[in-house]
Protein backbone atom coordinates (compact mmCIF):
# COMPACT_ATOMS: atom_id res chain seq x y z
CA UNK A 1 0.00 0.00 0.00
CA UNK A 2 2.82 2.34 0.79
CA UNK A 3 4.62 1.61 -2.48
CA UNK A 4 1.00 2.85 -4.45
CA UNK A 5 0.31 5.46 -2.01
CA UNK A 6 3.84 7.14 -1.68
CA UNK A 7 6.33 5.47 -4.58
CA UNK A 8 8.92 8.16 -4.42
CA UNK A 9 9.58 7.82 -0.52
CA UNK A 10 9.32 4.34 -0.53
CA UNK A 11 11.94 3.81 -3.45
CA UNK A 12 14.12 6.73 -1.55
CA UNK A 13 13.91 4.43 1.58
CA UNK A 14 14.31 1.14 -0.15
CA UNK A 15 17.58 2.30 -1.66
CA UNK A 16 18.99 4.02 1.12
CA UNK A 17 18.35 0.81 3.09
CA UNK A 18 20.37 -1.12 0.20
CA UNK A 19 23.41 1.01 0.48
CA UNK A 20 23.40 0.95 4.11
CA UNK A 21 23.46 -3.09 4.57
CA UNK A 22 25.87 -2.94 1.45
CA UNK A 23 28.00 -1.55 4.43
CA UNK A 24 28.55 1.96 3.48
CA UNK A 25 29.33 4.58 6.73
CA UNK A 26 26.15 6.04 7.58
CA UNK A 27 27.65 9.45 6.16
CA UNK A 28 28.70 8.21 3.23
CA UNK A 29 25.25 6.72 2.50
CA UNK A 30 23.89 9.83 3.85
CA UNK A 31 25.70 11.71 0.79
CA UNK A 32 25.09 9.41 -1.43
CA UNK A 33 21.11 9.72 -1.43
CA UNK A 34 21.67 13.56 -1.43
CA UNK A 35 23.40 13.26 -4.79
CA UNK A 36 20.83 10.34 -6.08
CA UNK A 37 18.46 13.05 -5.04
CA UNK A 38 20.25 16.13 -6.62
CA UNK A 39 20.58 14.12 -9.82
CA UNK A 40 16.72 12.61 -9.91
CA UNK A 41 15.62 16.32 -9.79
CA UNK A 42 17.66 17.59 -12.10
CA UNK A 43 17.32 14.58 -14.91
CA UNK A 44 13.09 15.10 -13.88
CA UNK A 45 13.66 18.88 -15.10
CA UNK A 46 15.68 18.74 -18.12
CA UNK A 47 13.32 15.45 -19.31
CA UNK A 48 10.12 17.96 -18.50
CA UNK A 49 11.01 20.71 -20.86
CA UNK A 50 11.51 17.97 -23.62
CA UNK A 51 7.83 18.73 -23.27
CA UNK A 52 6.94 21.74 -22.23
CA UNK A 53 8.88 22.96 -25.34
CA UNK A 54 6.07 21.27 -27.70
CA UNK A 55 3.40 22.09 -25.57
CA UNK A 56 4.21 25.67 -25.93
CA UNK A 57 4.87 25.42 -29.41
CA UNK A 58 1.26 23.89 -29.85
CA UNK A 59 -0.24 26.25 -27.69
CA UNK A 60 1.25 29.30 -29.02
CA UNK A 61 0.64 28.39 -32.46
CA UNK A 62 -3.10 27.93 -31.91
CA UNK A 63 -3.68 30.96 -30.10
CA UNK A 64 -1.92 32.71 -33.35
CA UNK A 65 -4.25 30.25 -35.61
CA UNK A 66 -2.08 28.00 -37.08
CA UNK A 67 -0.71 24.66 -36.10
CA UNK A 68 2.39 24.64 -34.88
CA UNK A 69 4.89 21.54 -35.54
CA UNK A 70 2.74 18.70 -36.96
CA UNK A 71 4.95 16.53 -39.25
CA UNK A 72 7.61 14.71 -36.42
CA UNK A 73 5.64 12.06 -34.96
CA UNK A 74 1.67 11.85 -34.71
CA UNK A 75 0.68 15.69 -33.32
CA UNK A 76 4.26 17.06 -33.50
CA UNK A 77 5.72 14.99 -30.34
CA UNK A 78 8.96 14.06 -31.90
CA UNK A 79 9.53 17.81 -32.19
CA UNK A 80 11.46 18.55 -29.56
CA UNK A 81 13.64 15.27 -30.04
CA UNK A 82 14.44 16.19 -33.56
CA UNK A 83 15.26 20.01 -32.54
CA UNK A 84 17.93 18.19 -30.34
CA UNK A 85 19.32 15.89 -32.68
CA UNK A 86 19.57 19.07 -34.86
CA UNK A 87 21.02 21.08 -32.22
CA UNK A 88 23.61 18.46 -31.43
CA UNK A 89 25.14 18.26 -34.87
CA UNK A 90 25.40 22.02 -35.68
CA UNK A 91 28.91 23.54 -36.21
CA UNK A 92 29.65 24.41 -32.76
CA UNK A 93 31.22 28.23 -33.58
CA UNK A 94 33.74 30.71 -31.25
CA UNK A 95 34.15 34.25 -32.67
CA UNK A 96 37.67 35.22 -33.02
CA UNK A 97 38.43 37.33 -30.23
CA UNK A 98 36.43 35.65 -27.33
CA UNK A 99 37.10 34.87 -24.23
CA UNK A 100 37.38 30.63 -24.28
CA UNK A 101 36.59 29.95 -20.59
CA UNK A 102 33.89 33.21 -20.33
CA UNK A 103 32.08 32.29 -23.77
CA UNK A 104 31.78 28.92 -22.71
CA UNK A 105 30.52 29.15 -18.98
CA UNK A 106 27.95 31.31 -19.87
CA UNK A 107 25.40 29.09 -21.43
CA UNK A 108 26.22 26.37 -18.42
CA UNK A 109 25.72 28.80 -15.65
CA UNK A 110 22.56 30.17 -17.41
CA UNK A 111 21.31 26.83 -16.91
CA UNK A 112 22.72 25.86 -13.17
CA UNK A 113 21.06 29.10 -12.10
CA UNK A 114 17.64 27.69 -12.69
CA UNK A 115 18.09 24.43 -11.99
CA UNK A 116 18.99 25.43 -8.25
CA UNK A 117 16.10 26.94 -7.96
CA UNK A 118 14.54 23.42 -7.99
CA UNK A 119 16.23 21.93 -4.74
CA UNK A 120 13.59 24.04 -2.82
CA UNK A 121 10.23 23.43 -4.90
CA UNK A 122 8.47 20.76 -2.39
CA UNK A 123 6.21 18.80 -4.69
CA UNK A 124 4.63 17.33 -1.70
CA UNK A 125 4.86 17.59 2.12
CA UNK A 126 7.57 14.91 2.07
CA UNK A 127 8.80 15.22 -1.20
CA UNK A 128 11.03 18.15 -1.20
CA UNK A 129 14.97 18.79 -2.48
CA UNK A 130 16.33 20.06 0.49
CA UNK A 131 13.72 22.19 3.37
CA UNK A 132 15.89 24.62 4.51
CA UNK A 133 14.91 27.13 6.58
CA UNK A 134 15.37 30.35 4.27
CA UNK A 135 14.12 28.94 1.14
CA UNK A 136 12.54 32.51 -0.18
CA UNK A 137 15.18 34.49 -0.03
CA UNK A 138 17.69 31.29 -1.58
CA UNK A 139 15.23 31.55 -4.32
CA UNK A 140 16.22 35.01 -4.69
CA UNK A 141 19.90 34.42 -4.30
CA UNK A 142 20.43 32.06 -6.36
CA UNK A 143 18.45 34.14 -9.64
CA UNK A 144 21.26 36.64 -9.51
CA UNK A 145 23.56 33.92 -11.04
CA UNK A 146 21.16 34.02 -14.36
CA UNK A 147 22.29 37.89 -14.11
CA UNK A 148 25.69 36.83 -14.02
CA UNK A 149 25.42 34.78 -16.80
CA UNK A 150 24.39 37.02 -19.12
CA UNK A 151 27.20 39.57 -18.32
CA UNK A 152 29.53 36.80 -19.26
CA UNK A 153 27.43 36.00 -22.62
CA UNK A 154 27.64 39.40 -23.55
CA UNK A 155 31.11 40.37 -22.81
CA UNK A 156 32.76 36.93 -24.07
CA UNK A 157 30.98 37.53 -26.96
CA UNK A 158 33.39 39.49 -28.40
CA UNK A 159 30.54 42.38 -30.20
CA UNK A 160 29.73 45.30 -28.93
CA UNK A 161 26.27 44.54 -29.62
CA UNK A 162 26.35 41.53 -27.43
CA UNK A 163 27.67 43.60 -24.92
CA UNK A 164 24.46 46.32 -25.50
CA UNK A 165 22.37 43.99 -25.28
CA UNK A 166 24.09 42.21 -21.73
CA UNK A 167 23.74 45.52 -20.39
CA UNK A 168 19.79 46.46 -21.41
CA UNK A 169 18.88 42.91 -20.31
CA UNK A 170 20.91 42.97 -16.78
CA UNK A 171 19.07 46.25 -16.09
CA UNK A 172 15.95 45.21 -16.46
CA UNK A 173 16.74 41.88 -14.58
CA UNK A 174 17.98 43.92 -11.29
CA UNK A 175 15.30 46.34 -11.91
CA UNK A 176 12.42 44.24 -11.41
CA UNK A 177 13.99 42.03 -8.58
CA UNK A 178 13.32 45.12 -6.57
CA UNK A 179 9.11 44.61 -6.80
CA UNK A 180 9.66 40.80 -6.77
CA UNK A 181 11.47 40.29 -3.60
CA UNK A 182 9.02 42.96 -2.25
CA UNK A 183 6.01 40.38 -3.49
CA UNK A 184 7.71 37.64 -2.44
CA UNK A 185 7.71 39.10 0.82
CA UNK A 186 4.27 38.89 1.52
CA UNK A 187 3.59 35.30 1.70
CA UNK A 188 6.17 34.72 3.75
CA UNK A 189 4.55 37.37 5.84
CA UNK A 190 1.49 35.31 6.16
CA UNK A 191 3.11 32.18 6.42
CA UNK A 192 5.71 33.44 9.28
CA UNK A 193 7.71 31.47 7.94
CA UNK A 194 10.26 31.44 4.94
CA UNK A 195 10.50 27.36 4.70
CA UNK A 196 8.56 26.87 1.28
CA UNK A 197 6.63 24.40 2.64
CA UNK A 198 5.95 26.11 5.60
CA UNK A 199 4.34 28.25 3.39
CA UNK A 200 2.59 25.78 1.76
CA UNK A 201 1.16 23.95 4.86
CA UNK A 202 -0.05 27.68 6.16
CA UNK A 203 -2.46 28.11 2.74
CA UNK A 204 -5.76 26.88 4.44
CA UNK A 205 -7.01 29.57 2.26
CA UNK A 206 -5.06 30.33 -1.10
CA UNK A 207 -2.70 32.80 -0.96
CA UNK A 208 -3.68 34.32 -3.87
CA UNK A 209 -7.47 35.30 -2.28
CA UNK A 210 -5.76 36.69 1.03
CA UNK A 211 -2.78 38.80 -1.47
CA UNK A 212 -4.12 38.96 -4.85
CA UNK A 213 -1.86 42.14 -5.41
CA UNK A 214 1.16 40.56 -4.19
CA UNK A 215 0.61 37.92 -6.75
CA UNK A 216 -0.20 40.09 -9.50
CA UNK A 217 2.88 42.05 -8.66
CA UNK A 218 4.73 38.62 -8.71
CA UNK A 219 3.76 37.22 -11.92
CA UNK A 220 4.62 39.97 -13.50
CA UNK A 221 7.90 40.71 -11.98
CA UNK A 222 8.51 36.92 -12.53
CA UNK A 223 7.75 36.99 -16.44
CA UNK A 224 10.23 40.10 -16.62
CA UNK A 225 12.73 38.34 -14.62
CA UNK A 226 12.20 35.30 -17.03
CA UNK A 227 12.33 37.90 -19.73
CA UNK A 228 9.44 36.31 -21.81
CA UNK A 229 6.55 38.50 -23.89
CA UNK A 230 6.42 41.18 -22.95
CA UNK A 231 9.42 41.62 -21.54
CA UNK A 232 11.40 39.74 -24.47
CA UNK A 233 13.96 43.09 -25.21
CA UNK A 234 16.00 40.43 -26.15
CA UNK A 235 14.41 38.89 -29.05
CA UNK A 236 13.66 42.63 -30.28
CA UNK A 237 17.05 43.24 -30.55
CA UNK A 238 17.90 40.35 -32.16
CA UNK A 239 15.81 41.73 -34.79
CA UNK A 240 17.16 45.14 -35.31
CA UNK A 241 20.41 44.73 -33.75
CA UNK A 242 22.02 41.75 -31.70
CA UNK A 243 21.05 39.92 -28.29
CA UNK A 244 23.41 38.81 -25.72
CA UNK A 245 23.02 35.08 -27.35
CA UNK A 246 24.21 36.33 -30.92
CA UNK A 247 27.05 34.79 -31.81
CA UNK A 248 26.03 31.50 -29.80
CA UNK A 249 25.62 28.29 -32.19
CA UNK A 250 24.09 24.88 -31.79
CA UNK A 251 24.03 23.56 -28.31
CA UNK A 252 25.24 26.53 -26.49
CA UNK A 253 22.56 28.55 -28.05
CA UNK A 254 19.94 25.54 -27.03
CA UNK A 255 21.36 25.60 -23.46
CA UNK A 256 20.49 29.55 -23.56
CA UNK A 257 17.04 28.43 -24.58
CA UNK A 258 16.31 25.68 -22.51
CA UNK A 259 17.41 27.91 -19.58
CA UNK A 260 14.68 30.22 -20.80
CA UNK A 261 11.82 28.02 -20.92
CA UNK A 262 12.56 26.18 -17.88
CA UNK A 263 12.66 29.40 -16.11
CA UNK A 264 9.38 30.29 -17.21
CA UNK A 265 8.39 26.75 -15.89
CA UNK A 266 10.03 27.03 -13.10
CA UNK A 267 8.27 30.68 -12.08
CA UNK A 268 5.19 29.12 -13.00
CA UNK A 269 6.23 26.66 -10.22
CA UNK A 270 6.86 29.02 -8.02
CA UNK A 271 3.83 31.02 -8.43
CA UNK A 272 1.87 27.52 -8.01
CA UNK A 273 3.62 26.86 -4.53
CA UNK A 274 3.78 30.29 -3.14
CA UNK A 275 0.08 31.75 -4.39
CA UNK A 276 -1.98 28.95 -5.18
CA UNK A 277 -0.98 25.96 -2.54
CA UNK A 278 1.14 24.16 -4.10
CA UNK A 279 0.89 20.18 -2.99
CA UNK A 280 -2.60 21.28 -1.27
CA UNK A 281 -5.81 19.59 -2.10
CA UNK A 282 -8.67 17.21 -1.66
CA UNK A 283 -6.98 14.02 -0.30
CA UNK A 284 -3.01 14.58 0.68
CA UNK A 285 -2.55 14.20 3.74
CA UNK A 286 0.07 16.26 5.81
CA UNK A 287 2.92 15.86 8.76
CA UNK A 288 -0.17 15.35 10.98
CA UNK A 289 -2.76 13.53 8.92
CA UNK A 290 -2.69 10.40 6.97
CA UNK A 291 -3.58 10.56 3.16
CA UNK A 292 -1.78 9.89 -0.72
CA UNK A 293 1.10 12.07 -0.69
CA UNK A 294 1.44 11.46 -4.04
CA UNK A 295 -1.63 13.00 -4.89
CA UNK A 296 0.53 15.67 -3.96
CA UNK A 297 2.49 15.66 -6.99
CA UNK A 298 -0.06 15.64 -9.07
CA UNK A 299 -1.90 18.70 -7.83
CA UNK A 300 1.59 20.36 -8.16
CA UNK A 301 2.00 19.71 -11.66
CA UNK A 302 -1.80 20.59 -12.46
CA UNK A 303 -1.23 24.12 -10.87
CA UNK A 304 2.22 24.74 -12.22
CA UNK A 305 0.93 23.69 -16.10
CA UNK A 306 -2.23 25.81 -15.54
CA UNK A 307 0.15 28.88 -14.55
CA UNK A 308 2.62 28.26 -17.77
CA UNK A 309 -0.71 27.92 -19.31
CA UNK A 310 -1.62 31.43 -18.38
CA UNK A 311 2.21 32.79 -19.16
CA UNK A 312 1.95 31.03 -22.68
CA UNK A 313 -1.35 33.27 -23.11
CA UNK A 314 0.07 36.19 -22.24
CA UNK A 315 3.17 35.68 -24.41
CA UNK A 316 0.70 35.20 -27.55
CA UNK A 317 -1.62 38.17 -26.47
CA UNK A 318 0.58 40.76 -25.75
CA UNK A 319 2.98 43.39 -27.66
CA UNK A 320 6.62 43.73 -26.70
CA UNK A 321 6.65 46.72 -24.34
CA UNK A 322 10.03 49.23 -24.88
CA UNK A 323 12.74 49.41 -22.55
CA UNK A 324 12.35 52.98 -21.39
CA UNK A 325 8.13 52.11 -20.82
CA UNK A 326 9.55 48.64 -19.00
CA UNK A 327 12.00 50.57 -16.64
CA UNK A 328 9.49 53.53 -16.17
CA UNK A 329 6.86 50.84 -15.56
CA UNK A 330 9.09 49.01 -13.29
CA UNK A 331 10.50 51.86 -10.64
CA UNK A 332 7.64 54.62 -10.95
CA UNK A 333 4.49 51.74 -10.64
CA UNK A 334 5.19 48.85 -9.43
CA UNK A 335 8.00 49.57 -6.56
CA UNK A 336 6.19 51.95 -5.10
CA UNK A 337 3.18 49.83 -5.55
CA UNK A 338 4.79 46.88 -3.78
CA UNK A 339 6.27 49.24 -0.86
CA UNK A 340 2.64 50.08 -0.23
CA UNK A 341 1.16 46.58 -0.47
CA UNK A 342 3.57 44.98 1.90
CA UNK A 343 3.44 47.88 4.40
CA UNK A 344 -0.54 47.71 4.93
CA UNK A 345 -0.46 44.00 4.37
CA UNK A 346 1.74 43.99 7.16
CA UNK A 347 -0.38 46.36 9.34
CA UNK A 348 -3.83 44.45 8.72
CA UNK A 349 -2.33 41.34 8.77
CA UNK A 350 -1.38 42.02 12.87
CA UNK A 351 -4.47 43.80 13.90
CA UNK A 352 -6.81 40.93 12.76
CA UNK A 353 -7.99 39.73 15.81
CA UNK A 354 -6.85 35.86 16.97
CA UNK A 355 -11.05 34.87 16.71
CA UNK A 356 -11.35 35.82 13.19
CA UNK A 357 -10.50 31.93 12.11
CA UNK A 358 -9.02 31.09 8.43
CA UNK A 359 -11.97 32.45 6.52
CA UNK A 360 -12.43 35.52 8.50
CA UNK A 361 -8.60 36.62 8.12
CA UNK A 362 -8.94 35.70 4.06
CA UNK A 363 -12.07 38.08 4.01
CA UNK A 364 -10.53 41.17 5.84
CA UNK A 365 -6.85 40.32 3.88
CA UNK A 366 -9.02 40.26 0.51
CA UNK A 367 -11.32 43.35 1.45
CA UNK A 368 -8.14 45.03 2.31
CA UNK A 369 -6.37 44.10 -1.18
CA UNK A 370 -9.39 45.20 -3.03
CA UNK A 371 -9.76 48.54 -1.40
CA UNK A 372 -5.76 49.15 -2.14
CA UNK A 373 -6.41 48.26 -5.58
CA UNK A 374 -9.45 50.56 -6.20
CA UNK A 375 -7.26 53.14 -4.31
CA UNK A 376 -4.07 53.05 -7.21
CA UNK A 377 -6.51 52.92 -9.88
CA UNK A 378 -8.04 56.20 -8.76
CA UNK A 379 -4.21 57.50 -8.29
CA UNK A 380 -3.29 56.54 -11.47
CA UNK A 381 -6.43 57.95 -13.07
CA UNK A 382 -5.69 61.29 -11.57
CA UNK A 383 -2.00 61.28 -12.82
CA UNK A 384 -2.92 60.26 -16.21
CA UNK A 385 -5.69 63.31 -16.01
CA UNK A 386 -3.30 65.32 -14.94
CA UNK A 387 -0.66 64.45 -17.67
CA UNK A 388 -2.99 64.55 -20.21
CA UNK A 389 -4.28 68.13 -19.06
CA UNK A 390 -0.87 69.30 -19.32
CA UNK A 391 -0.45 67.95 -22.90
CA UNK A 392 -3.67 69.42 -23.67
CA UNK A 393 -2.27 72.82 -22.68
CA UNK A 394 1.18 72.29 -24.29
CA UNK A 395 -0.92 71.61 -27.58
CA UNK A 396 -2.80 74.10 -27.56
CA UNK A 397 0.47 76.57 -26.93
CA UNK A 398 2.25 75.27 -29.45
CA UNK A 399 -1.18 75.93 -31.95
CA UNK A 400 -0.99 79.46 -30.91
CA UNK A 401 3.11 79.59 -32.10
CA UNK A 402 3.14 78.51 -35.75
CA UNK A 403 1.31 81.86 -37.04
CA UNK A 404 3.82 84.33 -35.36
CA UNK A 405 6.82 82.05 -36.29
CA UNK A 406 5.66 81.67 -39.86
CA UNK A 407 5.59 85.65 -40.64
CA UNK A 408 9.17 86.05 -38.87
CA UNK A 409 10.53 84.23 -41.39
CA UNK B 1 38.27 12.08 8.37
CA UNK B 2 34.27 12.94 8.74
CA UNK B 3 32.39 14.29 5.17
CA UNK B 4 32.22 17.78 7.47
CA UNK B 5 36.20 17.73 7.44
CA UNK B 6 36.18 16.91 4.00
CA UNK B 7 34.32 19.14 2.91
CA UNK B 8 35.60 22.24 4.57
CA UNK B 9 38.46 21.25 3.46
CA UNK B 10 37.78 21.21 -0.27
CA UNK B 11 35.40 24.48 0.34
CA UNK B 12 38.36 26.38 2.26
CA UNK B 13 41.15 25.57 -0.75
CA UNK B 14 38.72 26.59 -3.29
CA UNK B 15 38.50 29.80 -1.67
CA UNK B 16 42.08 30.37 -1.47
CA UNK B 17 43.13 29.44 -4.83
CA UNK B 18 40.22 31.90 -6.29
CA UNK B 19 41.59 34.37 -4.01
CA UNK B 20 45.09 34.20 -4.89
CA UNK B 21 43.78 33.96 -8.79
CA UNK B 22 41.74 37.13 -8.32
CA UNK B 23 45.01 38.92 -6.78
CA UNK B 24 47.31 37.48 -9.61
CA UNK B 25 45.43 37.76 -12.85
CA UNK B 26 46.36 40.16 -15.62
CA UNK B 27 43.14 39.88 -17.46
CA UNK B 28 40.15 42.01 -14.80
CA UNK B 29 37.58 40.92 -16.08
CA UNK B 30 38.41 37.81 -15.61
CA UNK B 31 39.81 38.69 -12.16
CA UNK B 32 36.32 39.41 -11.39
CA UNK B 33 34.71 36.63 -12.06
CA UNK B 34 37.17 34.51 -9.78
CA UNK B 35 35.97 37.06 -6.96
CA UNK B 36 32.32 35.92 -7.72
CA UNK B 37 33.90 32.50 -7.13
CA UNK B 38 36.16 33.33 -3.83
CA UNK B 39 32.42 35.21 -2.39
CA UNK B 40 30.59 31.77 -3.85
CA UNK B 41 33.37 29.99 -1.17
CA UNK B 42 32.69 32.47 1.55
CA UNK B 43 29.11 31.85 1.06
CA UNK B 44 29.75 27.83 1.09
CA UNK B 45 31.65 28.49 4.11
CA UNK B 46 28.70 30.12 5.83
CA UNK B 47 26.65 27.73 4.93
CA UNK B 48 28.96 24.93 6.51
CA UNK B 49 28.81 26.88 9.94
CA UNK B 50 25.25 26.48 9.71
CA UNK B 51 24.26 30.25 8.45
CA UNK B 52 22.07 29.80 6.23
CA UNK B 53 20.65 33.11 6.39
CA UNK B 54 24.05 35.13 5.89
CA UNK B 55 24.45 32.82 3.15
CA UNK B 56 21.94 33.53 1.00
CA UNK B 57 22.17 36.99 1.76
CA UNK B 58 25.80 36.80 0.84
CA UNK B 59 25.24 35.44 -2.78
CA UNK B 60 22.11 38.22 -2.62
CA UNK B 61 24.18 41.21 -2.03
CA UNK B 62 27.81 40.55 -2.89
CA UNK B 63 27.45 38.29 -5.80
CA UNK B 64 23.92 39.79 -7.31
CA UNK B 65 24.26 43.23 -6.34
CA UNK B 66 28.24 44.32 -5.73
CA UNK B 67 29.63 42.11 -8.05
CA UNK B 68 27.47 42.73 -10.77
CA UNK B 69 28.38 46.73 -9.94
CA UNK B 70 31.69 45.93 -10.34
CA UNK B 71 31.53 43.96 -13.43
CA UNK B 72 29.56 47.04 -14.63
CA UNK B 73 31.98 49.55 -13.86
CA UNK B 74 35.05 47.37 -15.17
CA UNK B 75 33.14 47.14 -18.68
CA UNK B 76 31.96 50.38 -19.28
CA UNK B 77 35.36 52.11 -18.18
CA UNK B 78 37.86 50.46 -20.30
CA UNK B 79 37.82 50.13 -23.67
CA UNK B 80 39.75 46.92 -24.84
CA UNK B 81 38.56 43.37 -23.84
CA UNK B 82 42.39 42.20 -23.89
CA UNK B 83 43.74 45.23 -22.26
CA UNK B 84 45.86 43.53 -19.51
CA UNK B 85 48.16 45.00 -16.88
CA UNK B 86 50.70 43.64 -14.92
CA UNK B 87 49.81 42.24 -11.96
CA UNK B 88 52.58 43.87 -9.85
CA UNK B 89 53.49 47.35 -9.29
CA UNK B 90 56.98 49.06 -8.24
CA UNK B 91 56.06 48.83 -4.57
CA UNK B 92 55.68 45.67 -4.52
CA UNK B 93 58.39 45.13 -1.34
CA UNK B 94 56.59 47.63 0.79
CA UNK B 95 53.17 45.52 0.44
CA UNK B 96 54.99 42.03 0.57
CA UNK B 97 56.82 43.02 3.98
CA UNK B 98 53.14 44.75 5.66
CA UNK B 99 51.41 41.41 4.59
CA UNK B 100 54.46 39.56 5.96
CA UNK B 101 53.96 41.33 9.18
CA UNK B 102 50.03 40.98 8.93
CA UNK B 103 50.70 37.16 9.11
CA UNK B 104 53.06 36.94 12.04
CA UNK B 105 50.55 39.23 14.18
CA UNK B 106 47.54 36.77 12.91
CA UNK B 107 48.94 33.22 13.44
CA UNK B 108 50.57 34.94 17.13
CA UNK B 109 46.82 35.83 18.12
CA UNK B 110 44.93 32.24 16.68
CA UNK B 111 48.06 30.58 18.53
CA UNK B 112 46.68 31.70 21.67
CA UNK B 113 43.28 29.80 21.04
CA UNK B 114 42.89 27.12 24.47
CA UNK B 115 41.30 24.31 22.38
CA UNK B 116 42.31 22.90 18.74
CA UNK B 117 39.62 20.77 17.84
CA UNK B 118 39.69 18.46 15.00
CA UNK B 119 35.48 19.00 14.31
CA UNK B 120 33.49 21.73 14.35
CA UNK B 121 31.81 23.19 17.68
CA UNK B 122 28.05 22.46 17.87
CA UNK B 123 27.01 25.28 16.74
CA UNK B 124 24.12 26.87 18.43
CA UNK B 125 21.12 26.82 16.13
CA UNK B 126 18.78 28.05 18.04
CA UNK B 127 19.30 31.64 16.40
CA UNK B 128 16.41 31.41 13.84
CA UNK B 129 15.58 34.58 11.47
CA UNK B 130 12.82 35.57 13.36
CA UNK B 131 15.31 36.21 16.14
CA UNK B 132 17.31 37.78 14.05
CA UNK B 133 14.80 40.05 12.84
CA UNK B 134 13.76 41.40 16.72
CA UNK B 135 17.69 41.95 17.40
CA UNK B 136 17.05 44.10 14.95
CA UNK B 137 14.75 46.27 15.93
CA UNK B 138 15.16 45.56 19.64
CA UNK B 139 15.49 48.80 21.49
CA UNK B 140 18.63 47.46 23.63
CA UNK B 141 19.90 45.55 20.92
CA UNK B 142 20.73 46.61 17.45
CA UNK B 143 18.16 48.93 16.70
CA UNK B 144 20.58 51.84 16.77
CA UNK B 145 23.36 50.60 14.00
CA UNK B 146 19.98 49.29 11.98
CA UNK B 147 18.80 52.76 11.56
CA UNK B 148 22.29 54.13 11.29
CA UNK B 149 22.83 52.44 8.74
CA UNK B 150 19.29 52.77 6.63
CA UNK B 151 20.32 56.68 6.92
CA UNK B 152 23.65 56.17 5.61
CA UNK B 153 22.42 54.24 2.43
CA UNK B 154 19.29 57.24 2.26
CA UNK B 155 22.66 59.65 2.30
CA UNK B 156 24.49 57.78 -0.73
CA UNK B 157 21.17 57.34 -2.77
CA UNK B 158 21.03 61.38 -2.45
CA UNK B 159 24.25 61.70 -3.20
CA UNK B 160 23.83 59.77 -6.14
CA UNK B 161 20.96 61.15 -7.55
CA UNK B 162 22.63 64.63 -7.26
CA UNK B 163 25.91 63.55 -9.14
CA UNK B 164 24.03 62.07 -11.69
CA UNK B 165 21.27 64.32 -12.59
CA UNK B 166 21.41 66.42 -15.78
CA UNK B 167 22.46 69.63 -14.89
CA UNK B 168 20.46 72.51 -13.43
CA UNK B 169 17.55 73.66 -15.29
Amino acid sequence: MDLLKDPLVFLYLQIEATLRSAGLAPELVNVAMQLIGVVVVATFCLLLIIFTTWLERKVVARMQDRLGPNRAGPFGILQSIADVIKFLTKEDLMPTGADRWVFNIAPLMAVIAVLLIWAVIPFSWNVIGTNVNIGVIYVVAVGAFGTLSILMAGWGSNNKYALLGAFRVVAQLISYEVPMILALLVPVLLARSMRMNDIVMAQGVWFIVLAPIAALIFFITSLAEVGRTPFDLLEAESEIVAGYHIEYSGMKWALFMLAEFLHAFTISALFATLFLGGWRGPGVGDLNRPGIPILGVVYFLIKSFLVYFVVMWVRGTLPRIRIDHMLAFCWKFLTPVALVNISVMAVVDKLIPATAGLWGRAGILLLTNLVMGAGILIAVAMVAHRARQREAALLAQAEALPATVGTAR
Amino acid sequence: MTVGQLLFIVVSAATLLSALITVINRNLFHAALWLIATLFGVAALFVLLEAGFLAAVQVLLYIGAIATLIIFAVMLTRRLMTETREAVNSEWWLSAALAGVLIVLLIAIIGRVPAWASTAPQADVSGSIAELGQALVSPDLYVLPFELASVMLLVALIGAIIIAREGRR
